[in-house]
């Protein structure tokens, strides 16, 4: 028997909302980053969703796009982190506001 | 010769060019002073021969038309570089290039060991070439460059020795006066210029005047256009109300004042009504303002003539005085009169500047007739001529200034009446007086300069040659325009001459005097009385019984010493007009227009803006989540419209 598609989109909008409500509350910048990439991670899986579901590969092979570039982002995001940790001791959201007026 | 009249206009331009480009790399005033007085010289013999080849043609086609090239050709204004070759211009190249060539050569000698030698005749040049143009125009537009150019030229050659005192200030101010005092009259020419363009759609001569007959103008345009033109002869010939300028323009160098402020430029007003004498016979009421203007400009220059110490000031004050008859005679429809006085003034003008500066060059820069005195025996050359000078001038026959004042003197009271002819015998009378006062101060009586520190002595060749000939010039010249009453058959020759020109306007006007020859011989005999009289009234109180001046001068102190400070004219301008110009300026327009409206309006939109913005800008907080927040408000509201839209 197989899954409904249904199932598949609804964990894939409750992690995304997950994500946004992590980036949007937490303070911790990992954390905040972390959950940047569940959101990443759920555009990823309605993807292969719709993939599997259309009988259409685009998907599966856009989502390797996608993994690849989030590597990268998660690389260069990591290394911003440092550092800033390095400059200010903290890696508190709230205090990193210095790029305002 | 009339087809290569153009030369006359390119050889002092090339003489400009040479001197001005080679001049201070050559140094050597023999060859800068052939150039700069050899190309007058050739076009003086130009002009002469342009004169016999149209004497040659008949009455009715002397007037040609040499077209250069195309000047501007905008929007229907068609205009050329053209010539206009008539009996009027070539009067006027004649008198300019004539005088001009012999005051040139008078230059090399008074210059002679100035540092800037090349510079004065530099600027002479370029001056004698505006003035051909001015002179030479087809068209209002061509006049109006030269016009131009000769006040530049003036401006340059009165501040030449722009390093020296005068009076209060510097050359170079009495410069700026002239030129702004000028200007103000330019502005009149140019108004009347376009009212000329939009009355009669054409600004060459023949074309206007010819329209100016058969247009149906109302007369009240005539009027105008009479009137700003009108406005831009005072600037140019120093009549009342511009003639403040004239006076201080005797700052410059002597044969400057001769040429320039004497002979030629300042004559341009005259001749420019002159060649308008159809658009001023066509408007009575503009002609009653010439000849009200310019006689009483004749008869108040020649009051504060009467006064004056400085040699030069007194001839600046003539000079107006004579300016004033010429346009007398204008205003009384006598063109041809005013022109034959513009001839015989520049010769007779020409030659007592010159011999003013003969004088002052050997009296060290002393221009103070007080400290002249018994001059006769040092420079009889000088003397000689100079008193040829002051007969001419004040009237006596047969020298020349008696035919040409005689003749103004006649039309004003034949056309005018008897308030202006009187007006003009007491002008003559002071005329002769003071012109009188200045020779026996300077070449009679006791010597009042210090004879072990000055040696007056004779001027060279280079300087008494060119007096002399305006000598000649000045004593026989009037013999071309001999009345009629005395030449008989011949009728006056430099009338019948200059007829062709002023025909149309002379019919306009109408002007035949019922008058009868006993009438003309008994003005003629009071005036020549009137000029004999100054004569002798200026040889008693001057030369027989000295104390005599000093006496009348102390008796009427008040009188005496409005005179002496020129009516109070310059301070009466200066608190009438630049006053209130230069605190204007500074109180309203520099510390309230330009401070306050102009910069306060700058200013204040610039602080709205940072007032605006500095408190909007506090939107971007710097915290990255509420700009996340912000951006997924907006997709939420995005995706709902969506949806909305789509069910």
């Amino acid at each position: 028997m197989q899954i409904p598609i249904e199932y598949y989109l609804i964990l894939s909008a409750f992690m995304f909302s997950v994500g946004i409500v992590g980036v949007l509350t937490r303070r911790n910048a990992i954390v905040v980053f972390m959950s940047v990439e569940l959101m990443l991670n759920s555009a990823n899986l309605t993807l292969i969703t719709f993939s599997s579901y259309l009988g259409d590969a685009t998907g599966q092979l856009f989502v390797f796009f996608v993994m690849a570039v989030a590597a990268a982002e998660a690389a260069v995001g990591l290394a911003i982190i440092i550092a800033i940790f390095r400059n200010k001791l903290t890696v508190n959201i709230d205090e990193i506001n210095i790029l305002k007026w | 010769m009339i087809h290569l009249i153009y030369l006359t206009v390119l050889f002092p331009l090339f003489g400009f060019l040479f001197n001005g480009i080679l001049g201070p790399k050559i140094k050597n005033e023999k060859v800068i002073g052939i150039i700069g007085s050899g190309t007058i010289g050739i076009a003086f013999i130009i002009a002469v021969g342009a004169l016999f080849e149209t004497l040659a043609l008949p009455v009715d086609q002397r007037l040609t038309i040499i077209t250069l090239f195309q000047w501007i050709d905008v929007a229907g204004l068609n205009i050329h570089f053209a010539y206009q070759v008539d009996q009027l211009s070539l009067v006027m190249s004649l008198v300019v290039t004539g005088v001009g060539f012999i005051i040139h050569v008078y230059s090399i000698g008074y210059m002679h060991g100035d540092k800037s030698f090349w510079r004065f005749f530099t600027y002479l040049n370029l001056f004698i070439f505006a003035m051909m143009n001015l002179i030479l125009a087809d068209n209002f537009l061509l006049l109006f460059l030269g016009w131009e150019g000769v006040g530049l030229c003036s401006y340059l050659l009165i501040g030449f020795w722009y390093d020296r005192k005068f009076e209060k200030s510097t050359t170079a101010s009495a410069g700026l006066k002239a030129f702004i005092v000028n200007r103000i009259g330019d502005f009149g020419f140019l108004l009347g210029m376009f009212l000329i363009y939009s009355t009669f759609g054409s600004l060459i001569f023949t074309d206007v005047f010819s329209r100016a007959l058969s247009f149906n103008v109302p007369e009240h345009i005539f009027t105008l256009i009479a009137i700003f033109l009108f406005i831009g002869a005072t600037g140019k010939s120093a009549q009342i109300p511009l003639l403040v300028w004239l006076p201080d323009a005797m700052a410059g160098p002597t044969p400057v004042s001769a040429l320039i402020h004497a002979a030629t430029m300042v004559t341009a007003g005259v001749y420019m009504v002159a060649r308008c004498s159809i658009i001023y016979a066509s408007a009575p009421t503009a002609m009653m303002v010439v000849a009200v203007i310019g006689v009483f400009t004749a008869f108040f220059a020649a009051t504060i003539g009467l006064v004056q110490n400085d040699i030069k000031k007194v001839l600046a004050y003539s000079t107006i005085s004579q300016l004033g008859y010429m346009f007398l005679a204008l205003g009384a429809g006598a063109f041809s009169a005013g022109i034959f006085h513009v001839m015989t003034h520049a010769f007779f003008k020409a030659l007592l500047f010159l011999g003013a500066g003969s004088v002052i060059h050997s009296m060290h820069d002393v221009q103070d007739i007080r400290h002249y005195g018994g001059l006769k025996k040092y420079m009889p050359i000088t003397y000689g001529t100079f008193l040829v000078a002051a007969t001419a001038i004040s009237g006596i026959p047969p020298l020349s200034g008696f035919f040409s004042k005689d003749e103004i003197l006649w039309y004003s009271y034949a056309n005018l009446g008897i308030v202006f002819w009187l007006i003009g015998v007491i002008t003559a009378l002071l005329t002769a007086f003071y012109m009188f006062r200045l020779y026996f101060l300077t070449f009679e009586g006791k010597e009042k300069f210090d004879s072990h520190k000055t040696h007056p002595h004779e001027s060279p060749k280079l300087m008494t040659v060119p007096l002399i000939a305006l000598g000649v010039l000045s004593a026989i010249g009037g013999f071309i325009g001999i009345p009629e009453i005395f030449s008989g058959d011949h009728g006056n020759l430099f009338h019948t001459w200059l007829a062709p020109v002023f025909k149309s306007a002379e019919i306009k006007l109408m002007n035949i005097g019922s008058h009868s020859h006993f009438e003309e011989i008994l003005f003629m005999a009071i005036s020549i009385v009137a000029g004999v009289a100054g004569i002798y009234y200026a040889w008693y109180a001057y030369l027989k019984k000295p104390a005599v001046a000093d006496k009348t001068a102390s008796r009427f102190k008040g009188a005496y010493n409005i005179l002496l400070n020129k009516y109070f004219l310059d301070e009466a301008y200066e608190a009438s007009v630049v006053n209130p110009i230069v605190k204007g300026s500074e109180n309203i327009l520099w510390k309230i227009a330009d401070n306050r409206i102009i910069d306060g309006t700058i200013n204040n939109l610039a602080k709205l803006v940072d007032n605006i913005s500095g408190t909007i800008k506090k939107i971007q907080t710097g915290v990255a989540q509420s700009y996340a927040l912000v951006m997924i408000l907006g997709v939420l509201i995005a995706l709902l419209w969506l949806i909305i839209s789509y069910s």
